[in-house]
């Protein structure tokens, strides 16, 4: 039998995924990782994208993660996946807004926020698109 | 009949009150078993991050520290900030009066003692409400978070509390919700969150020498983020646990307690209607002996 490392991918509201992986590829900041058993450990940022795991006997989960961080131990491969898209940027806008809303105290939700979150929605989407694309290529 | 009428109608109004408490501590029952799926959910993240997070505590003492780790525990504290985590909805019991009173509390403990700025940062309508009638700093807010705690909505609010910390403007941060114990029993409950206690991580089995990418700050820095970011979210989510199972507790009084206000009115109802129909008969027989005699 193929050599196997445990897999887990967890969100703050749910855990998604956890099984053996003969191989696992995850969007990593500093581009594509592939990771196998007896990986070195390893800690990086994760972008938004799929996350590629392949199970033994040829089965393949494919998970969308909106970025997150990864955690690679000898044996052992942790995704903590954001169920946000993340961004210094979006996050201090949401800051600022927060704190927009404490001093308005509740006057009117203005539509400045906008901008920012239709931005983290075509992030998203793009995304989105693009792991249903490697899908929809695998299939074929 | 005098009055016979009114009691018809007082137990009528009872009844539909009877009806509706019935109906909300059936959905606060439903919603209960959802809301403590949600809380168990969140576990495992909690438990991976706290993990790492402990790791990280342990692997990195000479490389880098960071601010939420680093800072020693200041003797006073002068600054505080506090994220006190309530429902948007009433009608759950003493839930929110228990946990608002001891913040509240508390807050006059910190001033006692001499702190001198205390911001505050209120997750649910009760709490932010109660807190600006009370003058305090509230700092930022989040209202109407629904039945499912969904962590994209908390972050701004939590990024301003963070960063003030970050930043150094506070010396502490602390937060206050409702933990759940069990459906008869929630505790309100202020633990300090910031800086991280050692204590609260746990020490980790092993410290693996990791290969950061890109650096060791960057990944340190998110994480330690999301860390803070996901023991305020188990607050939330056992908040709303605590909440259904609250206002499952008093509905279920609610309604026995309209049953007894029934019970009793239809004695008093039965009361009257005999009493009429005595004075009715008596009426008759009286009649009836005028006329024979």
């Amino acid at each position: 039998m193929a050599m196997t490392i445990h897999v887990d991918v967890v969100s703050a509201e749910e855990s998604i995924f956890s099984g053996l992986a003969e191989f696992v590829v995850l969007p990593g900041e500093a581009g594509e990782l592939g990771i196998l058993p007896g990986h070195m450990p390893l800690m990086t940022r994760i972008k938004p994208g799929a996350v590629r795991v392949m199970m033994p006997g040829n089965k393949e989960e494919l998970i969308f993660v909106a970025g997150g961080l990864l955690e690679v131990q000898p044996g052992l491969v942790t995704v903590l996946a954001d169920t946000a898209i993340r961004g210094a940027d979006l996050d201090q806008a949401k800051a600022l807004e927060a704190k927009k809303m404490a001093e308005e105290a509740m006057v009117n939700r203005g539509s400045e926020m906008d901008y920012a979150r239709a931005q983290a929605e075509l992030a998203e989407a793009i995304a989105q698109l693009a792991a249903i694309d490697r899908l929809r290529k695998q299939r074929h | 009949m005098p009055g016979s009428k009114e009691i018809r109608t007082k137990i009528k109004s009872v009844q539909n009150t009877r009806k509706i408490t019935k109906a909300m501590e059936m959905v606060a029952a439903s919603k209960m078993r959802k809301a403590q799926e949600r809380m168990r959910a969140a576990r495992p993240y909690s438990e991976k991050i706290r993990r790492l997070a402990a790791n990280l505590s342990q692997a990195n003492v000479t490389e880098y520290r960071h601010a939420f780790l680093g800072r020693a525990k200041a003797a006073v504290v002068q600054r505080v900030g506090l994220i006190v985590v309530t429902t948007d909805k009433g009608l759950c019991g003493g839930l929110n009066t228990n946990i608002l009173r001891q913040s509240l509390n508390t807050m006059r403990k910190w001033e006692a003692e001499g702190a001198k700025e205390i911001r505050v940062t209120c997750i649910g309508n009760k709490g932010l409400g109660f807190m600006q009638r009370m003058g305090a700093n509230v700092v930022s807010h989040i209202t109407h978070l629904g039945d499912t705690p969904h962590l994209e909505k908390l972050i701004g609010p939590m990024k301003v509390m963070i960063d003030a910390f970050q930043a150094g403007e506070l010396d502490a941060v602390y937060i206050a919700y409702t933990r759940f114990i069990n459906t008869m029993k929630q505790e309100p409950v202020i633990e300090p969150l910031l800086p991280l206690s050692g204590e609260r991580m746990g020490t980790p089995e092993r410290s693996w020498d990791y290969l950061y990418e890109p650096d060791a700050q960057t990944v340190i820095d998110e994480l330690l983020v999301r860390y803070v970011e996901a023991l305020i979210y188990q607050g939330v989510a056992e908040n709303m646990a605590s909440e259904q199972s609250a206002r499952m507790v008093a509905m279920k009084a609610a309604t026995d307690n309209a049953g007894n206000v029934i019970k009793e009115l239809q004695l008093v109802y039965n009361k009257a209607r005999q009493a009429a129909i005595t004075k009715e008969i008596s009426e008759i027989v009286g009649g009836a002996a005028a006329i024979a005699g």
